[in-house]
């Protein structure tokens, strides 16, 4: 009853969210003196699977046909049951899409009680507590779940990989599980929108556009400066609201968490909402024509200007360093 | 189509952080000044349920638990064309856990009685535990999905199918669904929120509102006024963090630039 369960998606690989998942649960089963269990989700994932074997002391591939492409009610009743047998004290997921989605009905199916985007996690007289960001990012609760199982999905990136592995390597257990036919929703497009392979999430240079560009147009230039510093470009809320660019790229609380090591904000005040994204990013810096523009209160250094005279001659001055 | 659309109003969330105050007992932001107003999400939400009602017809129900303010939330979603609004009165935990939310308004949908769709926005502005929408799904055991940016429906009665499109980290999926469902909305530059019409915010001034006690939508209402039972806030700080942010100097523009090119090949080489 102290064991621990965390659930990962096959599609996403052993990137560095599922590393902070298996790392969060590893420290925590040790905390709480129980087994770490690992169920992964969809297609088997060799590489996963061979990296999670070393880390936990059980591992179940819920690989079956019905489970080979997520769909919501499916992924759910597979987890409830694999969750249901292990009776875990945790279940930890990370803060995808998908994961999102399931944790709050997985606690519920389960009995237990969710808390979500959990920056920290503190087990302490057999109570599980978790931090998190509330009030777009003003403030930092901590939350203690009253029901077991306490399901938690982790701002992933937000946890430290593990560094010891454990003692012997797992054997990686198939499932079969019975799942209901007929459901009553199902996915029958998928479109990624993403430009290439990289992923915003492991970005290291960003440079970022919001509503003070003032039109779609600027995110070109922004495009083209980020070319010559190996930069994704991204945007605020209020950039993506008005259409200048797509909502994949919306960074913030309730956009993607990112943590590069420069983040180049262009005309974005700052908000709580949208510095809630980038809390882990290494350096902030800005181009605001404010100069108390709240973003500067966060920056390690910037410019007080019109983006639009900043950007032709700072795409000139990187263009010449770079050579 | 009837919609069911759940809007919570909260402390204005983009007060600045200089104004934002925690209260002596550490579990709650104090108000000052601070408006009250409606979840953005719920916003998104009612604008994306406004849009399929144009398209498909239906009536849409606003629905919120909240203190007797929360009629402000309510005439505001009424002022853009909701149809009816029902008010679960919360005389309990100003903050209730997600869970207790959940039973509440699952209950409220089930008095209201025959409905399609129930809306719910992603995440509050607040507490934002992004977790209503599902637990309202597990209540009445109905199918969810979240993120939902949005919607079309086909077809009438039995044979409606809705067509459901939602954002996930590296782009969208089309999803098919039939009804009842739970949705979660999030916002795309297509359901940013209609500003009401003067003429509209002044009938809805004098529409009639739904009032229900917890008494009267059948929840154990002890259980729901303490609000904590299936988690509890046991403390809320506000983090310490100012970085002094360094301008670059420069006596023209164009060593001002020149500087901050400097800062950034530096920083992009050193890591
Ligand atoms: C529940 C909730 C969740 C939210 N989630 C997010 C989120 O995930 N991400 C997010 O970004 N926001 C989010 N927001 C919205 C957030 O509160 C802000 O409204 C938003 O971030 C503002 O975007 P902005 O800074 O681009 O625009 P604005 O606030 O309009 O700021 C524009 C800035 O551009 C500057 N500017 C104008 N012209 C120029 C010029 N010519 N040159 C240089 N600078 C110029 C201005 O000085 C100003 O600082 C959320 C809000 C809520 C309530
Ligand atoms: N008290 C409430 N009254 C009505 N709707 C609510 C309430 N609390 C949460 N919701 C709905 O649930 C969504 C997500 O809120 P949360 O789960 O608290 O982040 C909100 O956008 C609302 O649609």
């Amino acid at each position: 009853m102290n064991d621990v369960a965390i659930c990962l998606f096959a599609e996403s690989g052993y990137d560095r969210a599922a590393q902070g998942v298996i790392g969060a649960g590893r420290r925590l089963a040790g905390t709480l003196g129980g087994r770490l269990h690992a169920i992964t989700i969809g297609t088997h994932n060799p590489e996963l699977n061979v990296r999670i074997a070393a880390v936990a002391d059980s591992v179940i591939s819920a690989d079956q046909v019905e489970l080979a492409e997520y769909q919501p009610e499916l992924c759910l009743d597979a987890l409830a049951q694999l969750c249901g047998e292990l009776a875990p004290k945790a279940v930890l997921l990370s803060n995808d899409t998908y994961s999102q989605e399931l944790a709050p009905r997985l606690a519920h199916k389960l009995g237990g009680s969710a808390v979500g985007d959990g920056i920290e996690l503190i087990a302490q007289d057999g109570a599980i507590r978790v931090k998190r960001s509330v009030y777009g990012g003003k403030a930092v609760a901590t939350i203690e779940l009253k029901r077991s199982p306490a399901v938690i999905w982790l701002r992933a990136r937000a946890f430290e990989a593990d560094s010891a592995g454990s003692a012997s390597v797992a054997t990686v257990r198939q499932t079969r599980l019975n799942l209901p036919s007929g459901d009553r929703t199902r996915i029958i497009e998928r479109k990624a929108e993403s430009t290439g392979e990289a992923r915003l999430e492991d970005a290291r240079v960003i440079i970022s556009g919001g509503r003070g560009l003032g039109g779609p147009e600027a995110f070109k230039d922004l495009q083209e400066l980020a070319g010559l510093v190996g930069a994704q470009v991204a945007a605020s809320r209020a950039a993506c609201d008005s259409g200048w660019y797509p909502p994949s790229w919306q960074v913030g609380q309730t956009g993607k968490k990112v943590a590069p090591g420069l983040y180049l904000a262009v005309a974005i005040r700052g908000a709580s909402q949208h510095m809630a994204g980038i809390s882990d990013a290494k350096v902030i810096a800005a181009i605001n024509i404010d100069p108390d523009a709240p973003i500067f209160k966060h920056c390690q250094f910037g410019i007080v200007e019109d983006y639009k005279k900043v950007i032709p001659l700072l795409r000139e001055k990187l263009a010449a360093l770079q050579k | 189509m009837n919609i069911i659309i759940c809007l919570k109003q909260i402390l204005d969330p983009e007060i600045p952080v200089r104004d934002f105050r925690i209260g002596p007992d550490k579990r709650e932001a104090v108000r000052g000044n601070a408006n009250l107003v409606t979840n953005i999400f719920c916003e998104n939400a009612l604008e994306t349920a406004l849009q399929l009602r144009e398209r498909t017809g239906g009536k849409i129900t606003a629905l919120a638990f909240g203190a007797e303010s929360a009629e402000d939330t309510l005439r505001k979603a009424l002022a853009m064309k909701a149809d009816e609004a029902v008010l679960v009165l919360n005389d309990g935990h100003p903050h209730p856990d997600p869970f207790t939310v959940a039973q509440v308004l699952a209950a409220a949908v089930r008095k209201i009685g025959a409905c399609d769709l129930v809306m719910t926005g992603r995440e509050s502005g607040d507490w934002g535990s992004g977790q209503t929408g599902g637990l309202i799904a597990e209540e009445l055991g109905l199918p969810c999905i979240s993120f939902v940016d949005h919607i079309e429906a086909r077809g009438e009665g039995t044979d409606a199918s809705l067509f459901v499109k939602r954002q996930t980290d590296n782009g969208w999926e089309l999803l098919n669904a039939q009804p009842p469902l739970v949705v979660t909305i999030t916002n795309n530059e297509f359901n940013v929120p209609r500003i009401p019409k003067t003429r509209d915010i002044m009938i809805s001034a004098r529409q009639p509102i739904t009032k229900w006690t917890l008494e009267e939508i059948g929840v154990n209402a002890a259980e729901v006024r303490a609000g904590q039972s299936y988690y509890e806030v046991v403390d809320l700080a506000i983090p310490a963090k100012d970085v002094a942010c360094q301008f670059v100097s420069g006596d023209t523009l164009e060593q001002k630039v020149e500087n901050l090119a400097q800062r950034v090949i530096e920083v992009t080489r050193s890591l």
